[in-house]
């Protein structure tokens, strides 16, 4: 599949390299639920600049990454949106709540960082 | 060589293509790289659409050239079963079949102009066109062509 992950730390970072099929964007959410079990990662991190489009489906998936993330226990930040991606989803009136979001992949480790350390326990 | 771009639609795998086709329109036309994602966005909701509601349709794309502005006018035609209640289907959350019923009323704020035509299986054909306006500068570098070569209107017989 077109995405990249690897993990640093006990972080899991997804890289998207090009566009995907919704079928391809579902197999990106069950792949990653997986894998933040099977690595305890405490932290997500979905680098999504290589998205021109983020419609209703894909942002409707992030969501669900993220909350299905959370329940296995990792926080998630979506980094690389793109300004024009950005403008579409305000004008679409989407949010992606409640995903954080970041610049770029070392913005998002810091935002990680700083929730690792404000919360041992987290509320779901 | 026309400009017009169709592209079947009959499963998730065409929407990536017709993403790209219609970011590569837009782009020829003009478009600033903000309403080229707009475009390739809605175009994306009501491909979708098709494949969700009917499993297959077509969608179209042409350029049309006014002299005050350029504009994109997308066609999406499928021979479903229509939709029984066009404006609720245009109301943010009408959803069916489980969609959260942003794909129609979200296409239509990205877009112009938007216009749904459907009938009892009949099927529904979307109609929605995307602007850009036209600065004196580059009419008068139209105009100033215009005698190497025809202006697109010209060609392009609308």
């Amino acid at each position: 599949m077109a995405v990249a992950v690897l993990n640093q730390r006990d972080y899991l970072i997804a890289s998207i390299q090009s566009d995907l099929s919704d079928t391809e964007v579902l197999q990106l959410r069950d792949d990653l639920a997986e894998r933040v079990g099977t690595l305890r990662a405490r932290g997500l991190i979905i680098d999504v600049a290589a998205l021109d489009v983020i419609d209703s489906f894909v942002a409707r998936a992030l969501r669900s990454i993220a909350v299905t993330a959370r329940l296995r226990g990792a926080e998630t930040v979506v980094v690389g949106i793109r300004p024009d991606v950005a403008i579409a989803l305000v004008q679409f009136d989407l949010n992606l709540e409640p995903i954080r979001a970041a610049l770029d992949v070392d913005e998002a480790l810091e935002v990680l960082d700083r929730m690792a350390l404000k919360d041992g326990a987290r509320d779901v | 060589m026309s400009d017009e771009v169709r592209v079947q639609i009959s499963s998730d795998e065409d929407l990536v293509a017709a993403r790209a086709e219609a970011r590569a329109l837009a782009d020829r036309l003009g478009f600033s790289r903000t309403d080229v994602t707009l475009i390739a966005t809605a175009i994306s909701e009501i491909a979708r659409n098709i494949v969700v509601h009917v499993g297959e349709g077509e969608i179209t794309m042409r350029p049309v050239y006014e002299e005050l502005r350029h504009g994109l006018v997308v066609v999406a035609r499928d021979e479903g079963l229509g939709i029984g209640d066009v404006s609720a289907a245009l109301d943010s959350g009408y959803a069916s079949r489980g969609g959260l019923g942003l794909g129609l009323p979200g296409a239509r704020r990205l877009m112009d102009e938007f216009e749904v035509e459907s009938a009892r299986d009949k099927g529904t054909t979307i109609t929605m066109t995307k602007w850009r306006v036209r600065d004196e500068l580059e009419r008068i570098r139209e105009r100033r062509s215009r005698s190497a070569s025809p202006p697109p209107s010209e060609l392009n017989g609308r």
